[in-house]
């Protein structure tokens, strides 16, 4: 916090009357009103650079020709929503939407459906292969698009799943399922034991436990590890924009590259297209960032 | 029967009376715990087929010479047969120390690791201020906190095609600069200034999460902490040190790792920023994925050889740093 970017004024009055009886000097969490000040400071700086980029982003998408991004005085005069429209109907905006929709979900359900009951044993029993098995499910985190990218190219190609919704998903699922075992185990340790040893001793079997009181009590749980899934599906880059190869079957992060052409460069189409994919995602983001970190970290921050 | 909640039994293996033999054994562990693994089966088989075996295949093909000249294709309707031959480590030794491996392997490595750091320290480092911002009592913190975490909200491709938009030599950022009567970089064509660009691009990006992390680390700590120190006379310096950062160690050494991971790996920034119009720019990710799916003929053996010494860096680095925590007595929080 050495970089104040606000000139802290010399204080004013003292401490606001009628509140503390006896001044005696901020305490612990009360800051002195310039050093609030320089946290308002250093925050709204902040927050200005957070949201810059994307503000711009929405302002360029207005200005209707495809050099405006140069020139953005000139957008101020003419702003129009002929971009948008113009995405909606002479793009295959919808068909990136269906493709990016069928292989997020896709994703999202095989990664979740498949690692639920891995996660909880994980969390729960300790059985000869624990560790390694834990190990490789970190390994797995770590893989380098490229390690994976020419075999399972290979692979898909002599499957002829090239160019196919369910080989994308495929691809993804390598990476959707040992992530989600990995943030289901962390939220099913936050379950309390005492929860499944009263289910044992009502008779029921570590399966029925999991279904019947588990599964319950982790809804928050699994709806994060599915939301993760689908935020990763939906930004991949890499193998999305090397195994689709028809225009109509391009997730949103091909497509939009697509716009960028060496011939041509509609760049306020595409600020247009990146305006409508990232309001949706960012919204449902943050209707659930709350619980998103604690996914993640969940054995830390438990103290 | 009863394996569950026997959390404590995994650490005191060995020690027990004479083994019985081998057969009783497995009949045993079968007995005990079939449950745990019948419910990782489902997960061993998809990681088994779906990264397992391309890994292994991958490892295979960086033994041999396979491009997309002599891999096996289809042509219309006719089939060709793979005709790449079995060249041992040659792959390995030309990377590592053919004639061009400075330009081709060691610079990007170079450039790698440097992005790495540069990246992993300005997210910790501005993360953990702004956590401790918002761990204040201030009016509107709520508030900050929401827009702060709108660079993670937004899918990174589409952010990064908005920072393409500012970069651009007479985008808005050139504009400003000039303005000022400051020099206007190429930010998108001059190495040098490719690489502050990636920098300040992924650092914008990263940021939110570090900063959300250990602001719930931050809350974790048990504020009678704080005061029994500031009985004892602790100054606010005295206190980040002794009690704050103490206590942020197991979230931190967390997220640095999962930033370090994510970092190295970090594809689609320097991807979507460049393309293909910046050789030196490229991390050890990019430049293999060049090699592999970006130029004609596609050299798939080096591009998984490649593939192959990245996972062997990753797997190596974080072998050390989980023995370090150890040694220091910390554990990871995932």
């Amino acid at each position: 916090m050495s970089t104040t970017t606000v000139k802290t004024p010399p204080p004013v009055d003292g401490p606001p009357a009628g509140t503390a009886p006896a001044a005696k000097g901020p305490r612990r969490g009360e800051r002195s009103r310039a050093g609030a000040l320089t946290s308002h400071g250093i925050l709204g700086v902040a927050s200005l650079i957070a949201l810059f980029p994307i503000a711009w982003l929405i302002y360029l998408s207005l200005g209707p020709d495809k050099d405006d991004y140069l020139h953005p005085g000139g957008i101020w005069g003419k702003m129009t929503f002929d971009n948008y429209t113009f995405v909606l109907q002479h793009t295959p905006f919808f068909d990136w939407l269906w493709s990016t929709l069928v292989v997020s979900l896709g994703t999202t359900v095989i990664g979740v459906l498949v690692a639920a009951t891995t996660g909880y044993a994980v969390s729960r029993m300790r059985f000869p292969g624990y560790r390694k098995f834990m190990w490789v499910l970190l390994v797995t985190q770590m893989f380098p698009v490229a390690v994976l990218m020419v075999p399972m190219y290979e692979i898909l190609s002599e499957l002829q799943l090239i160019d196919n919704y369910f080989g994308l998903i495929l691809v993804y699922c390598s990476t959707a399922v040992p992530y989600c075992a990995w943030l289901l185990k962390g939220y099913f340790d936050t379950i309390p034991f005492e929860i499944d040893e009263a289910g044992r001793v009502d008779g029921l079997s570590p399966f029925g436990t999991f279904a019947r009181l588990i599964l319950p009590l982790a809804k928050p749980g699994l709806a994060v590890a599915a939301f993760y899934s689908f935020i990763t599906a939906f930004g991949e880059v890499a193998f999305a924009s090397t195994f689709m190869l028809s225009d109509t079957k391009y997730t949103f992060a091909v497509g939009l590259q697509s716009f960028v052409s060496e011939h041509d460069a509609q760049r306020n189409l595409m600020a247009a297209t990146a305006v409508l994919v990232a309001i949706p995602v960012s919204a449902f983001f943050y209707l659930v960032q709350k619980n998103l970190v604690t996914g993640l970290t969940a054995g830390g921050t438990k103290g | 029967m009863t394996v569950v909640i026997d959390r404590a039994t995994g650490k005191r293996r060995g020690g027990r009376a004479p083994r019985p033999g081998p057969l009783q054994r497995l009949k045993h562990a079968y007995r005990k715990y079939w449950y745990a693994y019948a419910m990782t089966a489902p997960v061993v088989v998809v990681l088994g087929v779906l990264v397992l075996y391309p890994l292994l295949r991958g490892i295979y093909l960086t033994f041999t010479d396979a491009t997309s000249l002599n891999s096996a294709r289809t042509i219309g309707v006719n089939h060709i047969d793979a005709t790449y031959e079995f060249i041992g480590l040659d792959n390995y030794a030309d990377i590592l120390w053919g004639p061009t491996a400075y330009d081709r392997f060691w610079s990007h490595f170079l450039w790698t690791i440097v992005w790495t750091a540069l990246c992993v320290l300005l997210h910790y480092v501005i993360g953990l201020g702004l956590a401790l911002l918002l761990n204040q009592k201030l009016k509107g913190r709520t508030f900050y906190r929401l827009i702060l975490v709108l660079p993670w909200a937004v899918p990174t491709f589409v952010t990064v095609f908005g920072w393409r938009f500012m970069l651009a030599d007479g985008g808005i950022i050139n504009s400003m600069l000039d303005a000022v009567h400051l020099p206007s970089p190429l930010w998108l064509e001059d190495t040098f200034w490719q690489r502050t660009a990636a920098i300040m691009v992924n650092t914008w990006c990263g940021v939110p999460f570090m900063m959300v992390s250990l602001l719930g680390g931050l809350q974790s700590i048990d504020p009678v902490l704080y005061e029994a120190a500031e009985m004892d006379g602790a100054n606010a310096w005295q206190r980040f040190r002794n009690v704050t950062l103490p206590g942020l160690q197991s979230v931190s050494s967390t997220v640095v790792l999962l930033g370090i991971i994510w970092t190295f790996n970090q594809f689609a920034i320097i991807f979507l920023l460049f393309g293909d119009t910046a050789p030196d720019a490229q991390i050890l990710v990019t430049w293999a994925y060049q090699l592999g799916f970006g130029q004609q003929p596609r050299d798939y053996a080096q591009s998984a050889a490649y593939g192959v010494l990245l996972l062997s860096i990753l797997i190596v680095f974080t072998s050390v740093y989980r023995r370090w925590l150890a040694r220091n007595e910390q554990q990871l929080a995932i």
